[in-house]
């Protein structure tokens, strides 16, 4: 990876992208290769805001690589309630760790800290903004039930302050990928988003019902609408009514479709989803340990497997 | 601009933004950092008649020769406007203003969720794009309305 920070997905180019997904097969395919690699390393967890899959994720992933960890803990008993600024946080922590996973509830939060400290910075959710290690172990989802090219990918649900919606969108451009992007109309795709795509020149259409489009994808990304985005409950429910799965809905696609979701899901997919073979979201969740042991191999300076690891230090540009 | 329609006198010596959109001049100086408390004579001339514009702002400074950076960052909210250094009452210098790469420090982020919105100890950033500016920590994109978001 050209980069010592994972910040936004839209910084990704698709050689940096393969080479991530490349190590992470073969992590996946030997992990005890991997074990131990990163020996008196620390990770610092700094989640500003809560989490439970990706704060784990990253804590179990380190911990296979020998990395230790050490967590802020919750915000509520930190200094940040004390009203100290991200700046100052960053930088303190910095001098405990060799790197930073960041979650922060501002957009451009990952941004700021990394202009801060010259460790690695890993935005793991920064407010509507960007989740790039979530969009790297999609990625590795897709490619491993469908390689990333030639593919017609639809994703549905809230596009507006979903960020693993913004991330892999802007992932996506690096391949040959048509995207079908479903949503109600209050939450279509943010100006931010729509803009890099057009940039990129990427083929997208947008719909307002998953039907009109059902039948053409390889893939389904499902995000769960949250009751929150709307003023009014009822029409929360009536709205989310609309973009939710299930067994029957499915019965019109491809028999080859996988169904994907970020999790936590509520009933946006239905449970008799699970027993279909369209559903890969537990191996999706799963797909986080290799993946981000991968991308913290790569940012930690690690080598072939067999050669000894370099780890980040001081001489970190 | 004929003797006649001579609404603020002329500098001896100092910098003439000319060709200011109408009602853009206040919006000039907040963008120069320029309030009156440094002491400088500023003159402004507001919605006066232009040939080019139909209406026009005039803003003078005294005593200052504001640099080809300072007043680039003016094309956003003045792409028309010209820029004159006068010596001695004489037009010494006239150039126009180009958009430049990137704005720091003068526009907040129209995304109230931006960190830059939050009490950090940083500047706002925001790179020039053709549809107009882009916010460089969030990627809110900031396409009219610019001037409301003039923050120095």
């Amino acid at each position: 990876m050209r980069q010592d920070h994972l910040i936004t997905a839209t910084q990704l180019s698709r050689d940096d992208i393969e080479a991530v997904l490349d190590r992470a097969r073969e992590v996946a395919a030997d992990p005890a290769a991997y074990a131990n690699r990163h020996a008196g390393t620390v990770l610092a967890l700094c989640f500003f805001e809560p989490s439970t899959r990706t704060r784990m994720s990253f804590d179990a992933a380190a911990k296979r690589l020998g990395i230790d960890t050490i967590d802020m803990g919750d915000v509520d008993s930190s200094s940040v309630s004390k009203g100290e600024s991200l700046a100052d946080t960053v930088r303190v922590i910095e001098g405990y760790a060799d790197a930073l996973v960041l979650r922060h509830p501002s957009e451009g939060a990952a941004t700021l800290a990394a202009e801060f400290v010259d460790v690695p910075v890993i935005n793991a959710g920064d407010g509507a903004g960007q989740h790039p290690s979530q969009t790297l172990l999609d990625l590795h989802t897709i490619r491993e039930n469908h390689g990333l090219d030639d593919l017609t990918v639809g994703i549905m649900g809230d596009l507006k302050y979903g960020r693993t919606v913004h991330s892999l969108a802007a992932a996506l451009t690096n391949f040959d990928v048509r995207q079908h992007f479903i949503s109600p109309e209050s939450l279509r795709l943010p100006r931010s988003v729509r803009f890099d795509l057009h940039e990129t020149g990427a083929q997208v259409r947008e719909h307002e019902e998953l039907e009109t489009v059902l039948d053409e994808l390889d893939v389904l990304y499902v995000t769960r609408i949250q009751k929150e985005r709307f003023p009014d409950e009822n029409e929360y429910h009536r709205v989310a009514g609309e973009y939710r799965i299930d067994a029957e809905t499915l019965a019109a696609a491809d028999d080859d479709l996988t169904v994907m979701h970020p999790l936590p899901r509520v009933d946006e997919i239905a449970p008799d989803v699970d027993d279909t073979d369209h559903a890969r979201y537990f191996e999706q969740a799963h797909n986080g340990i290799p993946v981000r042991m991968a991308l913290l191999d790569t940012l930690l300076g690690g080598d072939e497997p067999g050669d000894e690891a370099t780890t980040m230090g001081a001489d970190h540009e | 601009m004929s003797e006649h329609e001579l609404r603020v006198s002329k500098i001896r010596n100092g910098t003439v933004i000319d060709h200011v959109e109408g009602g853009q001049a206040l919006n000039v100086l907040a963008i120069l950092g320029i309030d009156g408390s440094e002491g400088l004579g500023v003159s402004i001339g507001m919605n006066v008649p232009s040939d080019r514009l139909g209406r026009k702002d005039v803003v003078k400074v005294e005593d200052r020769e504001l640099s080809q950076s300072e007043v680039d960052v003016l094309s956003l909210i003045a792409p028309e406007a010209t820029i004159n250094i006068i010596r001695e009452f004489e037009v010494v210098e006239k150039n126009r203003v180009t958009r430049p790469e990137t704005v720091v420090g003068v526009l907040s982020c129209p995304n109230r969720n931006c960190i830059t919105n939050a009490d950090e100890p940083v500047e706002t950033r925001f790179d020039v794009i053709d549809s107009g500016v882009r916010c460089d920590y969030c990627s809110a994109v900031l396409r009219s309305d610019i001037a409301a978001h003039i923050d120095v």
